[in-house]
């Protein structure tokens, strides 16, 4: 379980620390595997139809179908491949490993209902991550790989301390979430069509005077 | 019954995704208003049925989904009219390639997903419905495929699903402070066993579903996605999502502020809720003086109205609340379907160049001029009555400090609102370089009926209504 954690946090700051968008798919995609491991781990059961739908449900959404999708929008779209983070790689490794060390700090392990100690923290880590990767990328489709960090840190939490949800509904976040990066691929393909390259901070035409 | 009116839609859209080319949107438009039709019927229906509370699976029906609801399928059932006639000017300016076929299948699956927010009984299903209305709406934003739509329709679309994670990260923090006692997650197991949740994690579950939905809903300072889309989306798009999406998002807050009533929170929540309406408002005024595009004005309006109601409820005042919604989703229908009359006519945006609409196009003209009005909150219109009853809840609970801020920014915003309007319906008559005699009287007919109902409703409001809504209103805590 333990390494479980430090494998989807190492992956976030492989995410955070590398240079190259295809390395940063792949390492969303991996993230997506560990965190599809996790709901049977915490369960301690591989058998319960409930975990493993989970677990074939959350690894075919967020470690095959989206990375395929991110995949196939670059190609579409021809993508260069480097990214451009508006402050620097070394700077925004730096921030991370605040954010976790804030996170990890204690304040926030003491909350009841988790079964390990470090559960809390780490879904804490992974959400101000994500926060911390959709401000400081400039590219459309690194935004993403952010906002897709983001959800899998709300998911850590969901699938730990909530054992309730029924696997209807469970399908249906994962859907939706599936459909909503299907959106965001057909406009990133959109944005590059229009203005030649998927960089946001171009997308500035519209303000108040 | 009810399961019919998300699956409708929804089968419908599917169908309309597989009708595809230019010679056949004809009948796509067609499935629309069937669609409309059938909705609006049906909500029609359920009003007459019973007023008992229903519970089936995930679907439960009560007095405060059901006004949510009917407003969302009038709403629908106008703007599915009015957008025969607005394609037939489209025409001769856009061709159908593209996203643009998508128009009709995302409408549908907007509805559906408006109509599951209402309807759901169960928090997982409210967010997914929440989000589900997100992704539905963000191509119909991209309608007119520009830069800046398109622009808007990233922006709305990445800034609205981070919010909702944090929102699904606030509905875990509420499951959480359960502790396993509430086992199927509906919002009656969590009103029942209020008593034993923990309110620490209460707490930051309702923080964090503020802020998640807040930003759907355009509260300030979490807006910023709002008068983009509001702007570039096509007029009567932009028409439910004031009118009806940004209620959806309102109603998300609303229920889990039932869950907190029950638990003895609701000073803590009310807190919350003056001090965004409070800074809504205060956003709205700030920009809505000097706007130069009348559509980005009624967006910070919309943002105005919200903070408005925010207020409402953080005062305790939830009749009046739930009648500003109503009238609210009305006069701001009308103003975003005027509004678009006028960009068919003038081809423009900006208010400085609209001028002389009285004389230029009168039926637009008095629309833009009673929906200003009404917006900014004159009598006799609708609006007037639920900002005043708001405002004597506010002053007879002793918020003077905040009553005061509340008065100063909406007399703000009336000054701004009414000099911009003024300017662009008065004036000498201009020449149109363009024809549009050809005005279908599909995209008058709407606003006029929406007109209608706003006066009336500010000078009378019918017994079954008021009791309706007094039902609605005692669900979250309010008398009259």
């Amino acid at each position: 379980m333990e390494w479980l954690l430090i494998g989807i946090i190492f992956s976030t700051f492989f995410i955070l620390g590398s240079g190259r968008i295809t390395s940063c798919i792949r390492a969303a995609a991996m993230q997506g595997a560990l965190l599809s491991l996790l709901p049977m781990v915490v369960r301690g059961s591989l058998v319960d139809p409930h975990s493993l739908g989970l677990f074939v449900g959350t690894f075919l959404i967020k470690a095959i179908l989206i990375p395929f999708m991110l995949f196939r929008s670059m190609r579409e779209a021809s993508i260069r491949e480097e990214i451009e983070p508006t402050v620097s790689l070394h700077l925004s490794l730096l921030a991370g490993g605040l954010v976790v060390v804030i996170a990890f700090s204690g304040v926030f392990s003491r909350l009841p209902g988790a079964n390990t100690p470090l559960i809390v923290p780490a879904a804490l880590s992974m959400v101000l991550l994500g926060f911390l990767l959709l401000v400081s990328r400039k590219k459309a489709v690194t935004q993403v790989i952010g906002f897709l960090v983001l959800e899998n840190g709300v998911f850590l939490f969901g699938m730990t301390l909530v054992k309730e949800f029924p696997i209807t509904v469970e399908m249906g976040v994962l859907l939706d979430l599936l459909v909503g990066v299907f959106v965001m691929g057909i406009m990133i393909y959109h944005i590059n069509r229009t203005f030649d390259h998927i960089d946001t901070t171009l997308l500035t035409s519209l303000k108040d005077s | 019954m009810p399961v019919a009116l998300v699956a409708l839609p929804i089968l419908l859209g599917l169908l309309t995704l597989f009708i595809r080319g230019e010679a056949k949107r004809r009948l796509r438009r067609f499935f629309l208003v069937v669609g409309a039709v059938f909705h609006f019927g049906g909500v029609i229906s359920l009003h007459l049925r019973s007023t008992e509370n229903l519970l089936q699976g995930f679907i439960q029906i009560d007095a405060l989904g059901l006004l949510f609801l009917t407003i969302i399928s009038l709403l629908f059932f106008l703007v599915a009219i009015y957008s025969l006639g607005y394609f037939q000017h489209e025409r001769e300016k856009y061709t159908e390639e593209g996203v643009s076929h998508l128009y009709v299948p995302c409408m549908l699956f907007f509805l559906a997903a408006m109509t599951l927010a209402t309807l759901a009984s169960q928090v997982g299903v409210l967010w997914i419905a929440i989000e589900g209305t997100t992704i539905a709406s963000a191509p119909l934003i991209y309608y007119h495929r520009h830069h800046q739509a398109l622009e808007a329709a990233w922006k709305y679309l990445l800034m609205c699903s981070v919010g909702i994670a944090i929102a699904l990260l606030g509905i875990f923090f509420v499951i959480a402070s359960g502790k396993g006692s509430v086992t199927d997650l509906s919002f009656s197991t969590f009103i029942a066993n209020a008593a034993s949740l923990d309110h620490r994690w209460l707490r930051i579950g309702f923080i964090l579903i503020l802020v998640g939905f807040g930003t759907k809903m355009g509260l300030a300072p979490l807006h910023n996605w709002l008068p983009d889309a509001h702007s570039e989306a096509p007029s009567q798009v932009s028409a439910l999502l004031s009118g009806a999406l940004l209620n959806c998002a309102f109603l998300g807050i609303l229920r889990f502020y039932q869950v907190l009533m029950a638990a003895g929170l609701s000073d803590f929540a009310q807190k919350l809720l003056v001090c965004f309406g409070l800074i809504s408002l205060f956003v709205a005024a700030v920009f809505i003086t000097g706007q130069r595009d009348y559509k980005r004005m009624l967006a910070y309006s919309s943002v105005e109205h919200m903070g408005i109601m925010a207020l409402g409820v953080g005062w305790g005042v939830q009749f009046g609340t739930l009648l500003h919604v109503i009238n609210h989703s009305l006069t701001k229908g009308l103003l975003f379907l005027t509004a678009g009359q006028i960009l068919i006519a003038y081809r423009t945006k900006n208010a400085f160049e609209v001028r002389g609409l009285l004389k230029t196009v009168p039926e637009s003209g008095w629309l833009f001029l009673i929906g200003g009005l009404a917006i900014a909150g004159s009598p006799p219109f609708s609006p007037f009555i639920s900002e005043f009853l708001i405002l004597r809840g506010g002053l007879n609970q002793g918020y003077w400090l905040s009553s005061f801020f509340y008065l100063l920014f909406l007399g703000i915003i009336f000054v701004s609102m009414s000099r911009i309007v003024l300017r662009m319906v008065q004036g000498e008559r201009q020449q149109l370089s363009f024809r549009h005699e050809s005005s279908s009287r599909l995209i008058f007919f709407p606003p006029i009926l929406l007109a209608l109902l706003v006066l009336v409703f500010g000078l009378y409001l019918p017994a079954p209504m008021i009791s309706f809504l007094q039902a609605a209103a005692h669900l979250i805590g309010g008398g009259l």
